[in-house]
């Protein structure tokens, strides 16, 4: 049979973000797919080095309005880490807070996502309106429904009344009533079982080998969670369990996601049952200590990573993201081949793809038909090629 | 006007189609404008209907600034969408660049340096109500303009 080859994205349907996917056709069946980036790409790291440490949290904040507490909270553990400073422990417990309902709410978000790709829109808007419930959440702790900007430099900006707390626990106990009935519908109903069961498939032994991280490892049987590997901010205190699965499909990936939010919830009421008295925030200099630190932490789609390097100003000279994204696109194309074409945005929709954090500095070359990514070192040796024939030399530096 | 001009309009006042298009944002706007469309806030309930294709669309929901990358493709999605139509523009990074104003990888200015926009909705992110609240407006002055 031929092959045909067909674009999938920028612009699609099944898309909500823009991405590209190549796939090569023979009839309705896979045999190759390719992945592009860098439609999202809008140079954030370069940019953070022009803002102050604070500004460059807000800034940071938007590489992704799902997951904008994850990269406040890397961000500023790397400052804090550099600045020494010794924050309070009600602070730490309102982050992991935040964190957790940021969690519960990008888990819903996915669900929903997942039920409107299968083609089951009931899901898709039983979900999304259960959602709102951890959206008022937020919005009652941090006064904002998306970028909560609870963070700070130092600690957290607000503090939470015996009020607030009684309303986030009763509304986290309708949702725990939820989220049975989605256990149910997610391992009962046919029409889940029939569109996830075996379909993008990816082994131990390639989700090792192509680095995938959070649910979607978990999902292929890989125990791998920054919150029990490598304990930040209070996890080491909170009771949770490390939730796996091993058929290695979108349905491990559903089942994964799921019985991870009970144990939010659990890891909710725990930190408000034993929230700790005491101060929210600490001072911190504006100038911070030349050095240079590296933070992890377990996002709602997997591991996130900050690089910071301080040069004693009140700028930082180098922030790099690795967002969990780019980890799990390696995985993809391999879950896409030999796949069917109709599973696609399923597949795609499964590991919970989120390109604004991803996008990496790409270069097209359009006389030779090529793609090209660039690293650190080969940015480095243009950037002194292209002095040179002005006439400076950098190449000592 | 002519009887069919008088469809037209009658058909985008009660029903407006609407596309969706990231033009490299956050997902911030972007889950808003989703969250509008489901339960809570419902904005199927004034005929709003969410379309795949710029070719079914009156109206074209662009979120975020606009990505290097992203400019020439959101131009010719624009073209494909029939006349008469309409952009709005969600968000601060949607109305002037917003926090991203000024990162190479963006094009400056905000979203009517690429294509023209109708309805401006500024906020980082949108609320919902701010959504209804423009949409509604811009049927409204469709309305007067018909009148």
């Amino acid at each position: 049979m031929s092959k045909i080859t067909i674009p999938l994205g920028p612009q699609h349907p099944a898309l909500k973000e823009p991405e590209n996917f190549m796939l090569v056709l023979e009839g309705e069946q896979i045999s190759g797919a390719t992945v592009n980036l860098g439609y999202n790409h809008r140079g954030m790291e370069k940019a953070a080095e022009s803002r102050t440490y604070l500004q460059t949290m807000y800034l940071l904040e938007r590489v992704c309005g799902i997951c904008s507490h994850s990269h406040t909270t890397t961000y500023i553990t790397n400052v804090e880490e550099l600045a020494k400073a010794e924050i309070p422990q009600r602070a730490l417990a309102i982050r992991t807070l935040i964190a957790e309902l940021e969690r519960v709410h990008s888990h819903l978000l996915w669900l929903g996502v997942a039920g409107y790709e299968m083609g089951f829109e009931t899901l898709f808007m039983y979900t999304w309106r259960d959602r709102e419930q951890v959206l008022d959440c937020l919005e009652l702790l941090s006064g904002n429904r998306v970028h909560y900007s609870m963070n700070t430099i130092g600690g957290v900006r607000r503090d939470i009344s015996i009020e607030q707390k009684a309303e986030v626990s009763r509304r986290i106990k309708f949702l725990e009533e939820r989220t049975r009935y989605y256990i149910k519908i997610g391992t009962e109903e046919p029409t889940v079982a029939a569109r996830t069961a075996n379909v993008g498939m990816l082994p131990p032994a390639v989700a090792l080998e192509r680095g995938a991280v959070g649910p979607t490892a978990r999902a292929s049987g890989i125990a791998r969670d920054v919150r029990k590997d490598e304990p930040y901010l209070i996890y080491d205190q909170l009771d949770f369990k490390l939730i796996t699965h091993n058929t290695n499909d979108v349905f491990g990936r559903l089942v994964v996601r799921v019985l991870e939010l009970v144990e939010s919830y659990k890891m909710i009421h725990q930190i408000l049952n034993n929230l700790p008295e005491g101060p929210i925030a600490v001072k911190v200099p504006m100038k911070i200590a030349p050095g240079e630190a590296v933070n992890r932490y377990e996002a709602p789609r997997g591991e996130d990573i900050h690089y910071l390097k301080s040069n004693g100003t009140d700028k930082p000279e180098r922030v790099k993201v690795r967002a969990p994204t780019l980890a799990n696109l390696q995985s993809v194309a391999y879950m896409l081949e030999g796949g069917w074409l109709a599973d696609v945005p399923l597949v795609i929709a499964a590991i919970d793809p989120c390109m604004s954090c991803t996008d990496r500095a790409s270069v097209w070359d359009p006389k030779k038909g090529k793609m090209a990514l660039y690293g650190w070192e080969e940015m480095r040796k243009l950037g002194i090629e292209h002095y040179k024939k002005r006439g400076v030399n950098f190449s000592g530096l | 006007m002519k009887t069919i001009d008088k469809l037209i309009t009658w058909s985008l006042l009660k029903s407006p189609w609407i596309l969706h298009f990231n033009s490299g944002a956050c997902n911030g706007c972007d889950i808003e404008i989703v969250d509008a469309l489901t339960p809570k806030y419902d904005i199927e309930r004034f005929g709003i209907v969410l379309k795949a294709t710029p070719r079914h669309a009156d109206v074209l929901v662009v979120s975020g600034p606009v990505t290097r990358q992203q400019a020439k493709r959101l131009k010719t999605i624009y073209e494909q969408m029939p006349d008469p139509k309409f952009v709005m523009a969600i968000g601060a990074c949607g109305c002037s660049g917003g926090v991203f104003d000024g990162c190479y990888g963006v094009v400056p200015g905000g979203l009517d340096q690429v294509i023209p926009v109708s309805v401006y909705i500024p906020g980082c992110p949108v609320r919902p109500e701010a959504i209804i609240d423009g949409v509604v407006k811009m049927i409204q002055s469709v309305e007067a303009a018909a009148k």
